[in-house]
């Protein structure tokens, strides 16, 4: 890997986003909007809230980044830019941890908002240390970023990457506790729930919300979306072929 | 022959499908001059290229540049390629899109600098490509291309939809090049472009039907110019064909 070669990519992706307002508005502003639509929905249940919000603070940045990456990729792909990268002495993993990098910045601004709006604003009360509340939320970040990045080789148009979204994010938002605890699923689907990368995150989440104490199970998880991020970027390098039909 | 040719195709054979859309060539290109690869539209000259660029999947044969195989990680500073369509970031400056590529060749600061001024796009150089016209992106595309200074620069189609004068401004500068010892192959599907060109590589179906000198093709076909000679040599090929 070359450093200076992953940050040029890192920076031009940066650029690339500041020029597009609307979109940098949108990935910035949307989960605060959302944040408070779902506590002005528990107007008078707090206790709610509190149930609801931290693993929606790990769900939203994951979806945006998902998305963003997904479509950034592919046009990347279908610019003849990503041939034209591959063809000089540009490292697959120089692409990719590129990207990760600013995307994972873009993720962090993100959730230190997020954090702040309903650790601040919005009265939102764990048990856990509130920096962490952030952790989860980047890491998360950067997990949707990295199978952006991976379902992008899949698609040919911008209509399928965007189909990708319900396809391969939605089974995980639905199986990963926060509409039935991940215990009591039914058999099949608990073991389906486990070995999909949001319900650690949401398990991180509903850590912080119970227990002070990051030593029971809270890095366990962290460790786990972790794995699932490299090993997705690792899936993305094989998807980036220097010759192609 | 006492100069070894910059590339070498040796019985080049790429499927598309079941369909071999390039059977079986072989051919060379020499150094320092510029090659002219003409043919109409899907004969395969956009794949040819690609072979020879590395990023071609090919089913057999070979193809060496500079002595090494195609796509080598020691040529990627050492091949320029301009593709048809212009590859490079629209939502970005000129000057955005060259320091970028610069950076990741590794090429020194002042190299895209250089490249705007042989591009000439200094005039726009802060402008995003997007808003640029279409003749002034293919000039960014190839102003990345020629950021390594590379020694051998392949480009496909690169003056389709510019006006006269800028054509003619892209030639001269494509002599320059070749002038200075980089070796430079053209696609085109307008011949009379042929005639700038230092040797011709006529394609048709996925095949060389001709190798020559422009001058040499006009007189072995009693043409006067080169489309004829285009038109003689299928008529040829078909008659023996029968």
């Amino acid at each position: 890997m070359s450093l200076s070669v992953t940050l040029a990519i890192a920076r031009r992706a940066l650029t690339q986003l500041r020029r597009d307002h609307r979109t940098l508005a949108l990935m910035l502003m949307v989960p605060c909007l959302l944040l408070s639509l779902l506590w002005w929905m528990f107007d008078r249940d707090e206790l709610d809230f509190g149930r609801f919000g931290p693993p929606l603070l790990a769900m939203f940045p994951f979806i945006v980044m998902f998305l963003v990456t997904s479509v950034a990729t592919l046009r990347e792909r279908a610019s003849g830019t990503l041939e034209r990268l591959l063809s000089m002495p540009m490292r697959k993993l120089d692409f990719l941890v590129g990207y990760s990098l600013a995307f994972g910045a873009v993720a962090l601004v993100q959730a230190l908002l997020a954090v702040g709006l309903t650790v601040g604003l919005l009265g939102l009360e764990i048990a856990g240390p509130i920096w962490a509340l952030a952790v989860v939320a980047v890491i998360d970040a950067v997990l949707g970023a990295a199978l952006g990045l991976f379902v992008s080789a899949f698609a040919e148009t911008e209509f399928q990457a965007v189909q990708f979204m319900p396809a391969l994010v939605l089974p995980q938002v639905l199986l990963c506790g926060l509409f039935v605890p991940r215990r009591s699923l039914p058999d099949g689907l608990d073991l389906a729930s486990d070995l999909l990368p949001l319900s650690y995150a949401v398990d991180a989440m509903q850590k912080l919300q119970t227990s002070a104490d990051l030593s029971s199970g809270f890095w366990t998880d962290l460790a786990v979306i972790l794995g699932f991020v490299i090993g997705a970027i690792a899936l993305g390098a094989a998807t980036l072929s220097r010759r192609t039909a | 022959m006492s100069t070894r040719a910059t590339v070498t195709v040796n019985r080049l054979r790429v499927r598309r499908g079941r369909r071999y859309v390039i059977p079986d060539l072989s051919a060379e290109i020499r150094p320092g001059q510029i090659t002219g690869l003409l043919g109409p539209s899907g004969c395969g000259k956009t794949t040819l290229m690609r072979a020879i660029v590395g990023v071609q999947k090919t089913h057999g044969g070979s193809v060496e540049i500079l002595g090494e195989p195609a796509g080598s990680p020691s040529l990627r500073r050492r091949v320029g390629y301009v593709t048809q369509a212009p590859s490079v970031y629209g939502d970005l400056t000129v000057r955005e899109n060259l320091r970028f590529f610069a950076a990741v060749l590794g090429v020194d600061r002042s190299s895209p600098e250089g490249a705007l001024a042989t591009v000439g796009l200094s005039d726009v150089a802060d402008d995003v490509v997007a808003q640029l016209s279409g003749g002034q992106r293919s000039r960014v595309s190839l102003g990345v291309a020629l950021l390594s200074r590379p020694d051998l620069l392949i480009l496909d189609e690169p003056t389709v939809g510019l006006d006269p004068v800028l054509r003619r401004q892209l030639w001269s500068t494509f002599a320059d090049l070749a002038s200075e010892g980089t070796t430079v192959m053209v696609s085109s599907h307008v011949m009379d472009e042929a005639a700038r060109c230092d040797r011709l590589l006529l394609m048709r179906d996925g095949a060389l039907i001709a190798d020559d000198e422009p001058q040499a093709l006009l007189a072995q076909t009693s043409t006067s110019d080169v489309e004829s000679a285009f038109l003689a040599l299928v008529e040829r090929e078909t008659s023996r064909g029968d």
